[in-house]
């Protein structure tokens, strides 16, 4: 049962990664601001925000099953404050980092409206925080953490979140060249 | 009175999706900025439409959209009282 | 216009005392006119906005009144190049100005009250003149930026707020909603200059001068091609010729006088225009307006078109980058017309033109790209016959030169 438990864990846990690292992308897919083949820009907002629902299910099917497994070793209290914990305290801590942002990224997406524009873009930076913190946790705490195929799936997220971000880099912020001049001398009253 | 949507342009930054969304009241500009195809730039919301255009308003990445309840000839905003006559006159 | 008329018109210019103590021996103490008289006498008189707007004054004041906690902001910023009485009178009177933001506090029930100008002004003269007064509600300075827009009403609320001179998007308007979220009045210090000669002499005397819708005088900037460019105060309604004869007459033959300032409209120069009032009426189907009172003189010998690219190359720069179609809109037209002024365009340059024109008008959150569509407007409408001269590759005032001869 508890290498049941163990297993389910590990599983939840990789698929939570996974979605996530698409939510990232999705996230600066948004940004950028064009469609994809087939999905209007709403379209790619809306999955950005579905996915980052389900990805929330599989975390806390992810932390749920660890809690009941003894050998993770993992309190309630492990769950939301980081670093204190028993097993490997710095790599689950910094899940715990990862599961308090994505809670407080999803609370205040949530809110966007109440909370205005400005409160709400500075939260959201930390999303920038949260992957590479939940990619490094997969990494340093799980048993499988330095096998192949985990190396390759977490190769996978960062080819796919580097290669949106080269895109976001690409496209965004270029500005019309809009040059200061003087107005014309024989215009430009006494000055 | 009707029910308007209204757009904040310092905030908007052209990121498309309330085109998308309501596309009988706007189009895209030559730059990505919606553009109001009645040319009114504040264009009314007819009650059909009013579920699609509270959607925009919630989807916009940079919450620049509002709706707003405005009486019907336009009254022209005091900025933009700017000495043409002819402005005066908008539907 | 007569000697007489033009002495009995000297009101702003003739009360510039120095110091605190010659301007009340000149004008006597700010008189103790309660704030609803003030309303309604400014309301009688048909005192109009003089920063560019020429909104009636007297309905601003009851506006910002029925708020409470007011403030109210004298508007001294004067971003428009070819301007410069606001400089002028704050520079020569500033008494005067000071005075009437003390009325207007008093008529709308203010308790805080800022002057808003260039640094340099208020360093100097401003900074000795407040040392001088004792205000019931006590005035702070806000030094403006060295922009176009940076006198835009929600630009100056922006600053005063501790911000960046950019405009806001409204609603809410600055009269519900400005400086620390107050209702705040923000007025042209020439207004207020008017507002403390007003209060004292009376609404009979300030309509003695002026026709019957500009009553009272006003100061105009006059520049390019005329003689004695220069801050000259006239009546309202006067005529476009005396206003030219007054700063010298042309220096040469005049092709256009530009009104209103660089968001205003061209009026082409002949004897029937010359006889045109300074007026929002008689000036309309031009497009222009008095405005801020900014009169620039075309010459004959310039190309009408090139300055109209010269001033949409300069209105583009001065976009604050906030809003989209401005932004992209604005380097868009000025690059068409600047083409065209420079012989390189075709009919297609002018389709272009007037297409991009009509996306920028009424989409920005200040009317910075609605000006500057006017201006364009006015410059291809008023320049017809150059525009197919150009489109000919030939120009009425020389050989067409690549780039205007600026970099």
């Amino acid at each position: 049962m508890t290498n049941a438990l163990w297993y389910f864990g590990r599983g939840a846990g990789v698929s939570a990664l996974v979605l996530f690292t698409l939510v990232v992308v999705l996230g600066i897919v948004v940004r950028i601001g064009r469609p994809l083949p087939g999905l209007p820009r709403f379209t790619v907002a809306a999955v950005h925000r579905t996915t980052s629902l389900t990805a929330l299910g599989f975390l806390v099917l992810h932390v749920g099953s660890l809690l009941f497994d003894p050998y993770a070793q993992l309190r309630l209290f492990d769950t939301v404050v980081p670093f204190a914990g028993n097993y490997k305290p710095l790599w689950q801590g910094l899940g715990t980092l990862a599961l308090d942002l994505v809670l407080l990224l999803i609370a205040s997406s949530l809110l966007r409206h109440r909370i205005g524009l400005r409160a709400w873009r500075w939260l959201h930076w930390s999303a920038y925080l949260c992957w590479p913190v939940a990619l490094a946790h997969a990494v340093g705490n799980g048993t499988d953490g330095t096998s192949t195929w985990m190396l390759g799936v977490v190769g996978g997220c960062v080819v796919a979140v580097a290669g949106a971000l080269a895109w976001r880099m690409n496209t965004v912020g270029a500005e019309p060249d809009l040059r200061q001049v003087a107005p014309p001398s024989y215009l430009a009253g006494l000055r | 009175m009707s029910t308007r949507i209204s757009i904040d342009w310092t905030r908007c930054d052209g990121r498309g999706l309330c085109h998308e969304l309501l596309p009988e009241l706007l189009t895209a500009d030559d730059w990505g900025y919606p553009l109001s195809r009645n040319g009114d730039p504040s264009p009314r919301v007819p009650a059909p439409l009013r579920e699609h255009a509270e959607q925009a308003v919630l989807d916009c990445p940079r919450l620049a959209l509002r709706l707003i309840d405005a009486p019907d000839a336009q009254e022209v905003p005091l900025t933009r009282v700017m000495g043409a006559p002819a402005r005066h006159s908008r539907r | 216009m007569t000697t007489t008329e033009m002495v009995t018109a000297m009101r702003l210019s003739g009360a510039a005392a120095g110091s605190y103590r010659a301007h009340l021996d000149q004008l006597g103490p700010l008189p103790d006119v309660p704030a609803h008289r003030l309303i309604a006498m400014t309301s009688d008189a048909g005192l109009t906005g003089r920063g560019g707007a020429a909104f009636p004054t007297g309905r601003k004041l009851a506006s910002v009144s029925e708020h409470g906690r007011a403030v109210v902001v004298a508007n001294g910023a004067e971003g428009e190049p070819a301007s410069s009485k606001d400089r002028a009178l704050l520079g020569q009177a500033p008494h005067l100005v000071l005075d009437g933001l003390a009325l207007a506090a008093r008529a709308v029930g203010a308790t805080s009250a800022y002057l808003y100008a260039p640094a340099d002004l208020l360093d100097g003269k401003i900074r000795t003149a407040l040392k001088e007064r004792r205000d019931a509600v006590k005035v702070r300075t806000v030094a403006s930026a060295d922009t176009f827009i940076s006198g835009q009403e929600s630009a100056v609320v922006s600053a005063i707020n501790g911000y960046e001179a950019l405009p806001a998007s409204q609603p809410p308007p600055v009269y519900q909603r400005g400086v620390g979220g107050r209702p705040t009045l923000v007025q042209n210090v020439e207004t207020l200059a008017h507002l403390a000669l007003l209060a004292r002499y009376g609404v009979d005397w300030f309509r003695q001068v002026g026709s019957h819708e500009e009553p009272g005088t006003r100061l105009v900037t006059v520049s390019g091609a005329v003689r004695s460019p220069g801050v000259y105060e006239i009546p309202g309604g006067t005529a476009l010729g005396d206003l030219i004869d007054h700063a010298g007459s042309g220096a040469e033959p005049l092709q256009a006088l530009l009104i209103g300032g660089y968001h205003g409209g061209w009026v082409p120069w002949t004897d029937r225009t010359a006889a045109l009032p300074h007026t929002r009426a008689a000036l309309g189907r031009y497009d222009a307006a008095p405005g801020a009172g900014v009169v620039i003189a075309l010459g004959a010998g310039h190309c009408g078109l090139r300055a109209g690219a010269d001033i949409a190359a300069y209105l583009a720069g001065q976009s604050a980058r906030q809003c989209g179609p401005c932004l992209n809109g604005l380097p868009a037209v000025a690059g068409h017309l600047n083409n065209l002024a420079a012989g390189r365009a075709g009919s297609k340059t002018v389709h272009e033109l007037e297409r991009i024109v009509g996306l920028v008008e009424g989409r920005g959150a200040c009317n910075h790209p609605d000006g500057t569509a006017r201006l364009v407007r006015s410059t291809m409408r008023t320049f017809a016959a150059e525009v197919d001269l150009h489109l000919a590759g030939r120009c009425s005032a020389g050989p067409l030169r690549p780039r205007g001869g600026r970099r």
